[in-house]
């Protein structure tokens, strides 16, 4: 997109681009005093709690809510009947924060309350009396497609001809043929991609390698749990304090759900205590608001830690069949897939962008991609990190591997010889502007983790990844201030250190220091629409929409010097933090600095500000190479990362230290999905490890220190080059760490978590096998 | 049940409250004093988010009985810098980007200062097993764990020179015989 | 005249045909021709569709200029974490 006439589109030299400065938040989050979601109060509220249900299917015959509403000290207690559906609102959004009818997952919303304490709310939880009929359940995916698994929503999908799915001996249920068209099925959606014709295209193979892979749904696990506290007047003003990672989204949803114009709904985001796609959606806000507008006072929710567990969002779990045939110098010719992703409750599982993924990382002829979108007895799955991705790219990377393995030829240059790059017709679709997968692919072989000598039981694993990334809508405005310093207001939250790229990107272009400018986070009342903070947008939108609005403060900086000096506008320009005379003949002026400029703007026209609104678009994917050491206990099963090394491209790093921390803590995510992480079912459908303690995240022991290579590959949507980093991290790591268990031990783990009883049996299997 | 009325010692200064009995620590800081800086992540001992000391013992004040602290000293993170200067190990996680979100910094600044007021000198593995009760989502515990080493190696190098200068009068660490962080001890 | 191709569940949709011929100037001009040529695509692009011009994914830039010499393709509508 064109910038503005005198400023190059593509910034190459910088000054404040590419330093590590502290952020803006730190001192506040050093000392405690930096306010979370749970931090806020409002005088005189009540606390609200969530009655939930214990089965994971279930009709609700009755709900009996007397006995609680004579409890002293109860305020309001609600079910689905305070929440009456309006027209136009998101119907699987309105029954997921309230059952109605009938519960479909274990910890599926029932009723709430507000009290004057916990004490006396856990009390009137206990006192609503829930008839359930309990029925049928089912939380596997593949069980889930079968023609005699229980239908979640009778007559919603179409029946399926379960003999036509082209997946043929990959859909369990092959032998059972039976559609039920009364009841219709669990396949909410299917889905193809590709190109190419990939029966010819394996005819041309050498080598034709294909297996089935499984991985269990895992959480986001940001440590802050959901908190809201919600405040509607009687006149239907409303505010709400809340950790979201959207707060115009859950202002609009709310609004939308609960039958309320907009503009009477005010949200303020909080500081956030983490996200990874799990806060892009709403929970417990509406059902604040609709508590606190029976109650005529403010309602503060906080989630436990087993309610985030059983009741937001995990990712989906996936079953899913690979089959890649190669070339003896290990050309690929034909790619084919299945995936089959469950969400949950509700249509909407990551399965298309897993699809879209799965083989985005090299230039295939023939290609195609079928997906599933399965529901279950599971909570309604939410955004995680590269939604979708990482699962397929398990399997895709995990069977690459193997023919390598098989060749002979070296991980890395089987990518390369493969790999995509500009001009490259992408497995989903488009094709490719510049992007840096071969530059990835080279950093990680350069580089010295993928020389060191390996010793017994240890193995090296390789996989790459790929994002798309978004953009969106963001509207940011800029605010000089009487002294020359800036007000910089954005509407994106931070997750992950943005406001200091921000910062940094405002100091950059108007050429002053870092800390004269201050970033905040707005309220909804206070700016245009902004997307969610989410597909790895922030810094390039935000980022973006803040350049922009700095080049229109300038603009009108310049107009004012010009005033000052009586020059014409265009005689002035902008560099190095004040208004010149934009040569010889504009006339003989001194500079006049961005404080003179401040100083002065009462008396010469009024305040000076920049704002810029914007869809934003351009934003450039990113390709990540992941290479990991792994030492295995031959006893035990027990396995131990030695080393772990991303190299992902950045397009251009803004806070090359945020950059770092994303790449870390994305590989990380996905070691912990290796390792341990999964979610487990009982017999009868309910969640058994809603905790830290069984559902084991990895601690600061499990890790070794994560090495970091930040490429880049300018990305040309960006006027300084910027590509988002926040989720191709996590796409690689399952892939990686399997393939660095079976170089060391040989056994190719297809099914995650590699928990040790499972390697070890993996092992005697193997042991067994030779025997 | 009625209410327990308590006085105890928070970051130094003399605090009175009531809670019932059934009250956690942790709730009686976050919701009775409004000292939210003590994070809930878990409420049941698993993430360390909530860590305090207790009479200079690493404890999770979420496993801790408001009504117990009557008479002993509990140090918090709004306790950990002095007046307007930042404790060294929260300097270090500020200039090492070592928070990205920011909700379990309190926490590891907590166990972190537990750990080099017993061992200035604690190699990666000390470190990685002393913080592995509290949990970190966002980071992948590398920053962490460097702000942590690099702090004690500022911390050594300043003893040294105090040392140097007054040999006589060299410090050892406070509280080196103090027992281990309960949490840690399980 | 452009030439549009369909990804994913939107072929689908259009009962198999993968690839579609329509007028238009921007993208909300294309959509909406191409939801009178195929009234099987209506309700899907409804739903919204994100767009891909030359590589480039657009989500909402209906105004976004279209021209014969771009290539056009339809994807389902995307969402990240
Ligand atoms: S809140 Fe105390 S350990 Fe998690
Ligand atoms: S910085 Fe977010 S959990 Fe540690």
């Amino acid at each position: 997109m064109p910038l503005d006439a005198n400023t190059p589109d593509l910034r190459t030299e910088f000054k404040s681009v590419g330093t590590r400065p502290n952020r803006p938040d730190g001192v506040d989050k050093v000392t405690g005093r930096a306010r979370f979601g749970a931090d806020f109060s409002a005088p005189g509220q009540l606390v609200g709690l969530v009655l939930r249900s214990p089965h994971a299917h279930a009709r609700i015959k009755s709900i009996d809510t007397s006995a609680a509403e004579a409890l002293p000290g109860v305020k309001a207690v609600i079910t689905y009947k305070d929440i009456p559906e309006q027209e136009g609102c998101d119907k699987d959004v309105l029954v997921n924060i309230m059952a109605r009818g009938t519960a479909l997952y274990d910890g599926h919303a029932v009723a709430a309350v507000a009290a004057t304490d916990a004490a006396v709310a856990r009390k009137a939880l206990k006192l609503i009396k829930v008839d359930y009929k309990v029925l049928k359940h089912v939380t596997d995916v593949d069980e889930a497609m079968k023609p005699s698994a229980p239908v979640l929503h009778p007559g919603r999908f179409e029946p399926v001809d379960y003999n036509s799915l082209e997946t043929a001996s990959h859909v369990s249920g092959k032998q059972e043929t039976k559609t039920k068209t009364r009841e219709g099925s669990n396949i909410a959606g299917r889905y193809v991609f590709g190109h190419g014709d990939v029966d010819k295209g394996f005819k041309q193979a050498d080598i034709i390698v294909e297996h089935e892979f499984k991985t269990e749904a895992t959480h986001q696990g940001y440590i802050e749990p959901h908190a809201c506290v919600a405040s509607v007047s009687s006149d239907g003003m409303a505010e709400l304090w809340v950790c979201t990672q959207g707060p115009f989204m859950v202002r609009d949803v709310c609004a939308s759900l609960l039958g309320m114009d907009v503009s009477r709904l005010r949200v303020t985001p909080s500081e956030i205590g983490g996200g990874f796609g799990g806060k892009t959606t709403v929970f417990i806000e509406p059902v604040a608001l609709a508590l606190s507008r029976k109650a005529g006072k403010p309602v503060k929710v906080v989630m436990s830690r087993s309610e985030v567990f059983r009741c937001t969002g995990p990712t989906s779990s996936a079953s899913m069949w690979v089959k890649i045939g190669a070339k003896k110098d290990g050309t690929f010719v034909a790619a084919d897939a299945v995936l089959k992703y469950q969400g949950g409750a509700f249509p909407g599982s990551p399965v298309e962008m897993g699809a879209m993924c799965a083989f985005a990382c090299y230039d295939l002829r023939n290609v195609r991609i079928v997906g599933y979108d399965v529901v279950t007895n599971r909570p309604k799955q939410a955004a995680y990190r590269a939604p979708g991705a990482p699962m397929s790219a398990f399997a895709v990377e995990g069977v690459i591997g193997e023919i390598a393995d098989k060749l002979g030829i070296d991980a890395i240059d089987i990518r390369l010889k493969n790999a995509a790059k500009e001009g490259t017709v992408s497995s989903y679709g488009p094709t490719f502007g510049p992007v840096g997968l071969v530059e990835t692919l080279e950093a990680a072989k350069a580089h010295k983790n993928y020389k060191v000598k390996l010793g017994k039981n240890q193995g090296r694993g390789v996989a790459s990844g790929f994002w798309f990334n978004f953009a969106g809508n963001t509207c940011v405005s800029i605010n000089l201030n009487v002294d020359g310093t800036l007000a910089l207001a954005l509407g994106t939250v931070d997750i992950g250190g943005s406001r200091a790229s921000m910062c940094l990107m405002a100091a950059e272009e108007l050429g002053i220091a870092y800390d004269d400018v201050r970033a905040i986070i707005a309220d909804t009342s206070s700016l245009g629409y902004n997307d969610i903070s989410e597909g790895s947008r922030v810094t390039f939108s935000s980022g973006l929409a803040t350049i922009k609005a700095v080049r229109d403060l300038k603009k009108r900086m310049c107009g004012r010097a010009a005033k000052i000096w009586g020059i014409p506008e265009d005689a002035v320009k902008w560099e190095n933090g004040a208004a010149h005379p934009a040569g010889a003949n504009a006339g003989g002026f001194d500079p006049l600095s961005i404080k003179e400029i401040a100083a002065q703007a009462s008396a010469t026209g009024g305040p000076l500000a920049g704002h810029y609104e914007i869809n934003a678009e351009g934003a450039g994917p990113s390709f990540a190479t992941h290479v990991c050491d792994v030492e295995v206990d031959p006893e035990t099963g027990a396995m131990k990362v030695l080393r772990y090394l991303v190299v992902q491209d950045a397009g251009k790093a803004i806070h090359p230290s945020y950059v770092e921390g994303q790449y870390q803590g994305g590989a990380v995510q996905g070691i912990g999905w290796v390792l341990n992480e999964e979610y487990f079912y009982g017999k009868d459908g309910t969640l058994q490890n809603a905790g830290f303690l069984d559902y084991r995240i990895p601690v600061c022991s499990d890790v070794p220190m994560i090495d970091t290579v930040i490429v880049e590959v300018p990305n040309p949507g960006h006027p300084y080059g910027v590509r988002g980093v926040g989720e191709t991290s996590i796409v690689p790591p399952l892939a990686c760490v399997a393939n660095a268990v079976s170089s060391a031990i040989g056994v190719r783990a297809r099914t995650l978590p590699m928990s040790p009883p499972k390697v070890l049996a993996a092992i005697e299997g193997v042991a067994a096998s030779k025997a | 049940m009625s209410a327990v009325h308590v006085s105890t010692k928070i970051n130094g200064d003399d605090v009175e409250f009531v809670c019932r009995p059934d009250e956690s620590l942790l709730d009686v800081l976050r919701d009775r004093l409004g000292m939210t800086g003590s994070k809930e992540g878990c409420g049941t001992g698993d993430c360390g988010s909530c860590s305090v000391t207790l009479d200079g013992r690493l404890v999770c004040s979420c496993l801790v009985m408001g009504a117990e602290v009557g008479g002993h000293e509990i140090g918090t993170i709004e306790g950990m810098a002095q007046g307007d200067k930042l404790h060294p190990l929260q300097q270090k996680f500020l200039e090492g980007a070592a928070l990205q979100c920011g909700i379990c910094t309190p926490g590891f600044l907590i166990a972190a200062r537990a750990l080099l007021e017993r061992n200035m000198d604690p190699t990666e593995t000390e470190v990685r097993y002393w913080l592995a009760g509290n949990l970190c989502r966002c980071t992948g515990y590398d920053k962490i764990v460097r702000a942590v080493m690099d702090t004690a190696k500022d911390m050594r190098k300043a003893a040294a020179k105090s040392s140097a200068k007054k040999p006589a009068a060299k410090k050892s660490p406070a509280k080196k015989t103090a027992k281990k962080g309960a949490r840690h001890a399980a | 005249m452009l030439k549009v191709k369909l990804g994913g569940t939107l072929v689908n949709k259009a009962g198999g045909r993968t690839e579609f011929e329509v007028e238009g100037a921007n993208i909300m001009q294309m959509l909406r021709n191409l939801g009178r040529t195929c009234p099987e695509l209506e309700p899907m692009l409804k739903k919204g569709v994100s767009v891909a011009v030359d590589g480039q994914i657009y989500r909402d830039a209906m105004l976004q200029p279209l021209g014969p010499e771009n290539e056009i393709i339809l994807l389902p509508r995307m969402a990240g974490g």
